[in-house]
């Protein structure tokens, strides 16, 4: 289970540009729910994806991860969190060009120090999931959408991530790709993860799938 | 074990990281080669002129007794070595035959000289390797000299000197006493100088004041001071050397420093990814580091394996014109290889340090960038 408690994120505090990207969030996320964070763009969505995910800290407010206070932790244990707790997948794939899929997906768990042919069969096992172990030792930036869509799905997964953590993974996906998308997260659910979404695409929030719809506006949590 | 792992599982990351950048990389490598390359074979060459000039003088005699006469370098009486040879202290007096010869022909300056145990007959000579270049002859071969009356002597070529272990024999000409005397018209009772051992070290300077004293019209020259001559022409050109040194190192500083002020916006970007699934900001750090490693690693093995060749193999072709005027036999002359450890922690604290240094300053800054950011690119 994720708490937020008056979760609140003010980019330039105190300068004249200040600005107010989430007021005053609190939200419980319970484990092995999908949720979905929608509202227009600039809402905070992404600003409150980033937190939960202890890639940011908020300016002020809670959160617990379980029973873990997580806000005060020094940077080293964030990232160890980060990187056991949480699989992010971005609305732009950011895979690394110029390397392998297989490299690609590999990465996150290179800090861990795992043995490196185990790893690499985990990975090919993850590549293989997704039916593009065809294109295992292929560069990246030669990949259509929807397969770099799924190597950015196999690299969240391959530190085996209890929440997955997506900002609007729908964004360059046609029809079709977006329901696919939506298949993935309908086993990883039933696999036990936890799955935030970020999205305002109707294909993700209307899903069957979504147990529960977070709206934001002017970065509040307004249901 | 965990950290061997890791630390195999970054570098294999960091390799394949480095060939996508091929082109930058393989300049990169060019430059950083090319600097180890001018660095080296300055050092390595430099070291291996000292130990060269150590060797000669090392058998050198203590003392070199000259005559002089109005104040001029004159041929000395062969009856002086007796009076000395009784002097105490003493060891042994040579008397020396030697003198330069100017070739017209070849415009080129021959040290001749007479050894004590000429292997060959009148009319022989052996000559040094640059001799025989200069003067494009080979064993069996005649070669022209002009006496000291204007006439023209034939010797015949007996043997070619080896150059390889001393600088100065590649200019060397030697034959017998007879054809000595003959050529310059030296009288019999008249030598060049006179080699004096002295075996305790401590008596030189006495043993020199007494000669003085007995020949007043003579000159001891103690090798000393010819360590000091010669440690004066080789500072004079390590001093050449030493400009092309810095101006390598200056031009490695600089292109370092471009390395160091900034970091391109694809690799910021990679960070910024690599630090978003999980990454510490000292696992960036430890890829950067190895990235330094693998192209310092290369760059060093090459450019001291190149210099060495360039030393060593093909008798520093570069240093040449540095070299030029030993004798005017531009002598293509080999040094020895020698090379010690101490030269190479020299080298790698110029080069790999400051490399190293330069490429991990600013990953640092860049890996505590935070990750959100990747969030909206
Ligand atoms: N690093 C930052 N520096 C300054 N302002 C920021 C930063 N990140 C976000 N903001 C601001 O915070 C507000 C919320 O941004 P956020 O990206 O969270 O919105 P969003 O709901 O994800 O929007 P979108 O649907 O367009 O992705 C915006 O006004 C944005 O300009
Ligand atoms: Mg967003």
């Amino acid at each position: 289970m994720i708490t937020l408690e008056n979760i609140r994120k003010v980019f330039y505090q105190g300068r004249p540009n200040e600005q107010v990207a989430v007021l005053d969030a609190s939200l419980t996320i319970e484990d092995g729910k999908v949720t979905v964070l929608k509202g227009p763009s600039g809402s905070g969505k992404t600003t409150l994806l980033s937190i939960i995910g202890c890639m940011a800290r908020p300016t002020s407010g809670r959160i617990r991860l379980g029973e873990r206070e997580i806000t005060s932790l020094p940077e080293r244990f964030l990232t160890e969190i980060r990187r056991q707790t949480f699989g992010f997948i971005f609305q732009q794939f950011n895979l690394i060009r110029g390397i392998t899929a297989i490299e690609n997906v590999m990465l996150p768990a290179y800090p861990n120090g795992e043995k490196y042919g185990l790893l690499k069969q985990r990975a090919k096992g993850l590549l293989d999931l997704f039916n593009i172990s065809a294109k295992t030792n292929e560069r990246v930036q030669f990949l259509s959408g929807g397969e770099a869509q799924r190597v950015a799905i196999a690299r969240a997964l391959i530190n085996d991530p209890s929440v997955i953590i997506a900002d609007e993974p729908t964004a360059h996906l046609d029809t079709k790709l977006s329901q696919e998308f939506m298949e993935i997260m309908d086993r990883l659910h039933r696999e036990g993860r936890t799955i935030i979404i970020a999205s305002h695409d109707p294909i993700v929030y209307a899903s069957a799938l979504v147990d529960r719809t977070v709206e934001m506006r002017d970065g509040k949590i307004v249901s | 074990m965990a950290w061997i792992d890791k630390q195999r599982n970054v570098i294999d990351f960091t390799l394949s990281s480095l060939l996508r950048r091929k082109g930058k990389n393989a300049a990169l490598i060019i430059v950083y080669t090319a600097v180890v390359f001018v660095l080296a074979s300055v050092m390595l060459f430099t070291h291996a002129l000292k130990r060269e000039a150590d060797i000669i003088l090392r058998e050198a005699p203590e003392i070199v007794l000259q005559r002089m006469v109005a104040g001029r370098h004159d041929l000395m009486p062969v009856s002086y070595a007796t009076v000395v040879s009784h002097i105490t202290g003493v060891g042994e007096v040579r008397p020396r035959l030697w003198g330069y010869y100017y070739d017209p022909l070849f415009r080129a300056n021959y040290t001749l000289l007479v050894p004590d145990d000429f292997r060959y007959g009148e009319g022989d000579i052996a000559i040094g390797e640059g001799v025989a270049r200069a003067g494009v002859t080979s064993e069996g071969n005649i070669m022209p000299f002009f006496g000291s009356d204007g006439k023209l002597v034939s010797y015949r070529v007996k043997e070619i000197l080896p150059s390889e272990s001393e600088l100065i024999s590649s200019d060397l000409i030697m034959m017998g006493e007879a054809d000595f005397r003959t050529l310059f018209s030296i009288p019999q009772d008249r030598v060049t100088d006179l080699a004096v051992t002295v075996a305790n070290p401590q008596e030189v300077l006495t043993v020199a004041a007494k000669i003085r004293k007995e020949l007043p019209d003579t000159r001891p020259i103690v090798r000393e001071e010819i360590v000091r001559t010669y440690d004066a022409i080789f500072d004079w050109r390590s001093g050449i050397m030493l400009v092309i040194f810095s101006g390598a190192l200056l031009a490695f500083v600089i292109f370092a420093w471009d390395k160091a002020s900034g970091l391109s916006a694809e690799e910021k970007r990679e960070i910024g990814i690599l630090k978003a699934t999980g990454w510490e900001t000292s696992d960036v750090i430890l890829m950067k580091f190895w990235e330094g490693m693998a192209i310092s690693f290369t760059s060093f093995t090459s450019g001291l394996i190149l210099a060495y060749i360039h030393v060593f193999v093909s008798s520093a072709p570069l240093f040449e014109p540095v070299m030029k005027g030993w004798a005017v036999l531009y002598p293509e002359f080999r040094v020895v290889p020698f090379i010690n450890f101490y030269q190479i922690a020299t080298l790698l604290f110029l080069t790999v340090v400051p490399y190293t240094t330069a490429t991990v300053i600013p990953s640092w800054r860049a890996a505590t960038v935070d990750p959100d950011a990747v969030m909206r690119t």
